[in-house]
């Protein structure tokens, strides 16, 4: 009986012993090696396209990112990224790829009517990427190379003088198509009739 | 010489003997020139003229802008007739940016002409590759990659063997090889600069053995003392033993590493067109205005080998070789393997078109049906970049390209082995083309989003600092008034405090004044 009693405080001694060893390790490395911020999210966001134009309801795509990290937004609500941006979503997190919840657009970048710019700077404080220069009563323009696309600056502009332009597809942005992925169609439900007309006539 | 084999490869009727039967004919010059100011890989070049100005022979009219790239030349003299979009040679049928020149019939040099440098042995390798820079010399056998940057070897890459590509193993394609049977002094003289200009211990000439008459050529050229330095080597023929890293796997056994280049072997590759195009702008101060173009295939009445100025229509070369025979569908720009459908005949030549290709629609019967996939095989035999192009296939239909990339995507050379081989007539090549540019593609994008989200990033900075500073701003103010405002109570205070001392003197005073007046007064 009393030999038991022993046996049974060691072992509540020896179990209590390593928890305190463990939690001790653990509380250690978590303040040593403790991570800033939140990797999922910085993953996440170095997926989206960057467009900053909150097409997402999120404002901009970092907290978008954020969003999907905490599981609060879904992995469908970027139209600038297109399909790709869902897949590689996807796949980074395991989740199932769903279809666009708004139809992907063409990319375009803004253009200022310079004749009509009154120079209000409106625009300038709602490009999200700086692409935008001009000064107070001076004209705007935009510059090409930086302009997302994000449609940002459209509404703020009292008259009305930016328009989103396609992007020019020259021979340098011309790509290959992918190759018809189905061309023959089995003509399966023919095939189905046949074998019902089979086993009728038999 | 010992020689060595690639994997896999096809063995294909050559059918050059149709254009090489014909001497090599030296074209007139067009009324109107369209040169392209895109005809290389890399950036587009800028235009240097403008419409109406007068231009002379060899006169640069495109200048390169950018480190891979290559200057444009007037191939003859005449006057700018604009900056049009004119059709051209390119997969895709576009239009792009040609400059166009109406002749004026003298095809005369001007002033500004290169110097020629019969002394070329004693110029330096960067003012030599200076000289092919400015003549705009691009790879002629195809590619079209600026020779200057391939000549320019990276740091710590000692060339020692210069191989001179004249096997051209794509079927009906016959320029090269009429090239080193009219040229073999050209072509060596070509290579002898090329060697001083990388200092190259050993030259190779490789031709494949069913061009004898090249080979012939070329080894009656060579001068006795010189054996040792200029080796012409015959190689069996075999698709696409043309490829660079196939040719020197058949010479020397060595592969080129993947994603390396023949530099990290201590070789480089030049095709015999270019060679020469190097020999004649350091001898003549000569650019790039012209090639020899094969004008064949089943479609044109008398095929043979033209040497026509960058800039003419196809219409004017195939007139010259006799014309089309009635029915002809389809006109391709290089080879049955690697070519592709040009939309008309209007599109000019440029530097890389090395064949016209015509053909009936009995000629080059279309594919039956693509059926699926069964696993067969043949692709993974005859890839002489020893990949698995079936795997692969299953990856670009799937827009797998993290998997594609593992399987060696590019390292394929899109020769067409593999499509040609398909019991089930899958257009393979166009899948890895479609990845290929589908991953460059995605590569871009990533590089705009990264510029993209540093803008923003900084944009956010600089609103966070912004904000700050105007805090600052406020609470600086706010102290300045607050202590203005405590101010003006010390001087309330001073005023009182001043008042108050004097209340105090004069109090003072008038007692002290009692004493002494009392004082006087006692005196008194």
């Amino acid at each position: 009986m009393r030999s038991l009693g022993e046996g049974m405080l060691n072992a509540i001694l020896a179990i209590a012993g390593l928890a305190l060893a463990f939690g001790l390790i653990l509380g250690y490395s978590a303040q040593r090696f403790r991570v800033e911020g939140d990797p999922i999210a910085d993953q996440i966001n170095s997926l989206l396209p960057q467009t900053q134009c909150g097409q997402c309801s999120f404002p901009g795509c970092r907290p978008y990112a954020e969003a999907i990290a905490s599981g609060e937004a879904d992995i469908n609500r970027c139209p600038p990224g297109g399909e790709a941006t869902v897949l590689a979503l996807a796949d980074l997190l395991g989740r199932d790829p769903k279809p666009l919840e708004a139809e992907a657009k063409e990319k375009a970048i803004a253009l200022i009517d310079e004749q009509t710019c009154i120079g209000c700077t409106l625009c300038i404080q709602a490009c999200p990427v700086d692409a935008i220069v001009g000064a107070a009563k001076q004209m705007h323009t935009v510059i090409e190379q930086e302009c997302t696309g994000c449609e940002l600056c459209l509404e703020p502009c009292p008259v009305d003088c930016i328009e989103m332009v396609p992007l020019e597809r020259g021979l340098q942005d011309w790509r290959w198509s992918q190759p018809d992925p189905s061309p023959i169609e089995r003509p399966r439900a023919a095939r189905h009739k046949a074998t019902e007309e089979r086993r009728e006539s038999a | 010489m010992q020689l060595h084999r690639f994997h896999g490869g096809l063995k294909l009727p050559d059918h050059k003997a149709e254009s090489t039967s014909r001497t090599l004919l030296t074209m007139g010059v067009p009324k109107f020139l369209y040169v392209p100011l895109s005809q290389h890989i890399g950036a587009q070049t800028e235009c240097v003229v403008q419409p109406g100005n007068r231009v002379t022979k060899g006169q640069r009219i495109g200048q390169a802008k950018d480190y891979i790239c290559a200057n444009v030349h007037a191939p003859t003299s005449g006057w700018i007739r604009g900056i049009v979009e004119h059709p051209v040679p390119h997969p895709s049928c576009l239009s792009a940016p040609c400059i166009k020149i109406e002749s004026d019939g003298h095809d005369q040099w001007g002033d500004g002409r290169m110097e020629p440098w019969p002394d070329w042995r004693k110029r330096d390798s960067r003012s030599l590759r200076e000289r092919v820079r400015d003549a705009g010399i691009v790879g002629m056998g195809g590619a079209a990659f600026p020779t200057a940057v391939k000549l320019n070897p990276r740091p710590g890459k000692r060339i020692r063997t210069l191989v001179v590509n004249g096997a051209e193993c794509e079927p009906y394609i016959s320029c090269d090889d009429i090239l080193m049977r009219t040229h073999p002094e050209a072509i060596l003289e070509g290579a002898r600069i090329v060697a001083h200009m990388i200092g190259a211990e050993r030259v190779l000439f490789a031709v494949e053995d069913n061009k004898p008459e090249a080979l012939r050529a070329l080894t009656d050229a060579v001068p006795g003392a010189e054996r040792d330095f200029i080796q012409v080597v015959s190689i069996p023929s075999l698709y696409p033993t043309g490829g660079e890293r196939q040719l020197i796997k058949v010479l020397t056994g060595r592969e080129v590493p993947s994603a390396g280049l023949p530099a990290d072997l201590g070789m480089v590759c030049h095709n015999t067109g270019t060679v020469k195009a190097i020999r004649d702008a350091v001898l003549f101060g000569q650019p790039l205005i012209s090639r020899i173009v094969t004008v064949t295939g089943p479609g044109i009445r008398e095929p043979r080998n033209i040497e026509a100025l960058i800039g003419t229509p196809f219409a004017d070369l195939v007139e010259a070789a006799g014309g089309y025979v009635p029915g002809v569908d389809r006109l391709v720009m290089g080879g049955p393997m690697m070519g592709f459908a040009v939309a008309d005949d209007a599109v000019p030549v440029i530097k890389g078109t090395n064949c016209l290709l015509a053909t009936r629609p009995q000629d080059a019967p279309q594919p039956g049906p693509v059926m699926p996939c069964i696993r067969c095989g043949e692709c993974t035999r005859v890839c002489p970049a020893n990949l698995l192009p079936q795997q692969m296939y299953w990856f670009a239909k799937g827009k797998d390209f993290d998997a594609i990339q593992d399987y060696g995507l590019f390292d394929c050379i899109e020769c067409g082995c593999c499509a040609h081989v398909c019991p089930s007539n899958i257009p393979l090549v166009q899948y890895y083309r479609f990845a290929k540019q589908e991953i460059w593609g995605r590569e871009k994008d990533r590089q705009k989003a990264d510029l993209a989200r540093e803008r923003f990033e900084f944009r956010q900075e600089r609103q966070e600092r912004e904000e700050q500073e105007k805090a600052e701003r406020l609470a600086r103010k706010k102290a300045a008034l607050a202590k203005k405002d405590s101010g003006q109570t010390d001087k309330k205070a001073a005023i009182e405090d001043a008042i108050e001392r004097a209340r105090a003197k004069k109090a003072a005073q008038a007692i002290e004044e009692t004493p002494e007046q009392n004082r006087e007064r006692a005196d008194s």
